[in-house]
Order: C-alpha cells, then structure tokens, then sequence
C-alpha cells in the first residue's frame, strides 16, 4: 500500500502538469486561428500571380527564350526545402515530416541537397549525415513575407547557377484541425497553371513580356515559400493543440485514478485506527 | 464621373477595394495614369507613390514596388508592402533609414549591400510621402 501522503503529493505534481498543458493548448488554439486567417489573406495575392504567369508563359514562349526559373533541364541534382518546427511537443508532426523526405531522398538515387527551416528538421538531416546547404531557423509565429525571403534567394540562386536542378518543397500541409498531411511538390521549374484561352487577354505589357515575367517569377516562388511556412505553423499549432488536449485529458485520468486510490487507503488507515481503539476499550472493559 | 473598380492587394490583405476615377502609379517607364476603360495593361512598379481620386477626394500611398494589372472588369495592384500616406509610422521609418545606413557603413558585401539598399530606398520613400502629407 502506497502511503497517502505520496499519493497526495503525486496527485498535486500531475494536477499542476495538467495546468500547464491545458494553457499550452488555449494558447496553440489562439495561433492556429490567427495563423489560418493569416494563410488565407494571401490567397487573393497569390490567385492573381498564378493567373498573370500563366498568361505569360504562353506569350513569352513564343519568343523562344525561356526564363531560367521556367526551364526544364535533365535532372542530375535534386534541391529539397524541409520545413519542419523550432518547437517540440505538437504530437508526431516532426516524426511525420523527416520520415516522408527522408523515403523522398532515399527514392532519388542521385545527390539531394536539403534547405531546412525549423530546428527539428535540421537536427535530424544533420544527424543523418544528409547534405544540408542552407538552415533556417527562429522564425516567427506570424511572419511577414520578408522573413522568408532569405530562404527563396539561397534557391532561386542555386538554380539559376546551375546547382540543382529540380527543386522540391516539403511542408506539413494544414487539411484541418485534426488531421495534418506530410506534403513534397515541385516548386522549381515553375510549372504555371493552364487557365482556358477565354480567360486570357491581351495585354500591353510595359516594358516587355520578358521583363515583367523575370520580375513575377522569383515574386510567385517567393510566395510559394511564404506560403508553405505559414501552412506549416498553421500545422504546428493545431498539432499542439490536440496533442496537449490529449496530454490533459490524460492527467485529468490520473489524477481520478490516483484520488480513488487515496480515498481507499485514507479508509483503510481510518478502519486500522478504529479496530485498535475498539479493541483497546474492549480490553480494559474486561 | 465614369469609375473604374480598383484594388490594392497586399500578400498580408486586400488593403483597398472600391471603385475610383483615376490612378497615378510609378510605373518603371515613368508615372502612369489610369482611367476607366483602360486598354488591358501589365506592368511593373517602381517604389514610390499611388494617388487615387474619387469624386474630389485625393488619397495618397506609399508603395514600395509591385505589379500593376489592368482588366477590362478592374484594376489590381498586387503591392509587396502598401501604406496610406497618413498612416505611416514616421518614427518608424526612420529607424528604418538609420539602420541601412548604418549597414551600408559597415560594407558587408555582395546581398547585405543591396538588402541595405533597397531598405534605405523604401524608408526613404515612405518619409517622403509620410511628409508630403502631413
């Protein structure tokens, strides 16, 4: 028999647990909703761009100068962004995240670079002996667009200079609050979008097609980007957030097992105590 | 006065959205003007200032570079950071401004030089605007 005062002990240790896992998951929820509206204020900026690099594609090609961030070359060298989280505790989202690259390099049979963003993913691709070009971490919980532009210049340079070339972007794709999908896409070449020629117009464009669609380019991959990291913190917060509703639920269990157990042993000391005062009165009765 | 439909879009919101008579921008080839029934347009953006007119009413904004897309049904600026004249943070601007000078001083090279660069450009455009109409 445990004796009460350990138990007490255990049940206030698991009580004040419970407490701050249970303020971890309000504040997750507070994020993951600012995070989500955040993600879909971009989406207006991003539909346009998608639409006006598709339009041009189509006239530019016709020029027979590609851009570069439009090429397709053979593939010898392979590029993956990995985003992962700084922050641990959000269930198995990391766990989810290194496993599917990791499959994903193994899968490529040539060299693969990696770019990682967050703490974890790099950790684990250092500690896998991976090739990591370029780490990114501390970023924040609501970023602005120019904080990730770091992250898309190491590549668009790379592949503009011929270091990879293909580049792939994994994130953990935000599908609701309960569910979080391991995610990898093409990001470069760019592969526009075919809208139907009705949608299409014709425009003037000022100076040249070549010149505006050089500028837009790096601007839609740098969305992409953006665009990942915000899906990724979207993913992250609410991962954390079921993960420490379970971890409270949890201590909310144990804390009723463990009173239980308390209550009996408190009964069970009461019970001793009394047979030994009554059979001490019987005693000197007699 | 024929109107046209306008809107600013920023990669964080839809900063403005209403119908107007005219738009200034700072295209790369110089100012241009935009009035309803437009020919369709691309065109890139320079940093530096929209004005709209509506009815007799003139707003001012600092733009730090963008895409202008004129379509027969509206106009869209797609900006990389769009600001109301009245509603810039002078006092941060010109933090701003001292600190890519001060980055400039150091004379890192190569992407920090032109990072600083555009920096300075931008707080420098927004003090302009900021001032201008005060």
């Amino acid at each position: 028999m445990i004796s009460p005062r350990v138990l007490r002990r255990r049940i206030k240790s698991i009580q004040s647990t419970a407490k701050i896992t249970k303020a971890m998951e309000m504040i997750a929820t507070a994020k993951m909703r600012r995070t989500q509206e955040q993600a879909l204020a971009g989406r207006p900026y991003s539909e346009k761009i998608n639409q006006v690099i598709s339009d041009l594609s189509a006239a530019s090609s016709v020029n027979g100068i590609i851009h570069p961030l439009l090429e397709k070359r053979a593939v010898k060298k392979v590029a993956v962004i990995h985003i992962t989280t700084d922050r641990g505790l959000c269930g198995g989202l990391n766990a989810n995240m290194n496993r599917m690259t990791s499959t994903f390099i193994l899968k490529q049979g040539i060299p693969v670079t990696l770019i990682t963003v967050g703490r974890n993913g790099r950790d684990f691709m250092t500690r896998c002996e991976c090739n990591v070009r370029a780490e990114f971490t501390g970023i924040s919980d609501k970023p602005v667009l120019f904080d990730t532009l770091p992250i898309s210049q190491v590549i668009i340079d790379d592949y503009t200079a011929g270091v990879y070339d293909v580049v792939y972007i994994a994130y953990p794709r935000f599908v609701s609050t309960m569910i979080q999908r391991p995610t990898i896409q093409p990001l470069i070449p760019v592969k526009p979008t075919i809208f139907s020629p009705s949608q299409t117009l014709e425009y003037i464009y000022e100076p040249d097609a070549y010149y505006v669609l050089g500028q837009l380019l790096p601007r839609f991959v740098q969305m992409e980007v953006y665009h990942a990291i915000l899906e990724s913190i979207a993913s992250e917060q609410s991962a954390r957030m079921i993960a420490m509703r379970n971890a409270t639920d949890n201590a909310n269990d144990f804390v009723k097992n463990l009173t239980v157990t308390l209550n009996k042993a408190r009964q069970e000391m009461i019970t001793t105590e009394l047979l030994d005062i009554t059979a001490g009165a019987e005693a000197q009765v007699k | 006065m024929a109107t046209f439909k306008l809107e600013i879009v920023t990669v964080e919101k839809l900063s403005f959205s209403d119908n107007v008579n005219v738009l200034v921008a700072p295209g790369v080839n110089g100012q241009l003007g935009i009035l309803p029934n437009h020919a369709p347009l691309m065109t890139i953006l320079e940093p530096g200032e929209l004005i709209i007119k509506k009815g007799s009413e003139e707003t001012y904004w600092a733009i730090t570079g963008g895409f202008l897309e004129v379509r027969p049904d509206k106009v869209i600026v797609l900006a990389d950071a769009c600001e109301l004249a009245t509603e810039i943070d002078i006092s941060r601007a010109e933090e701003a401004k001292r600190r890519a000078e001060e980055r400039l001083k150091q004379k890192s090279s190569g992407i920090d030089v032109t990072r600083a660069e555009t920096a300075l450009r931008r707080s420098l455009i927004r003090l302009k605007i900021a001032e201008r109409h005060r």
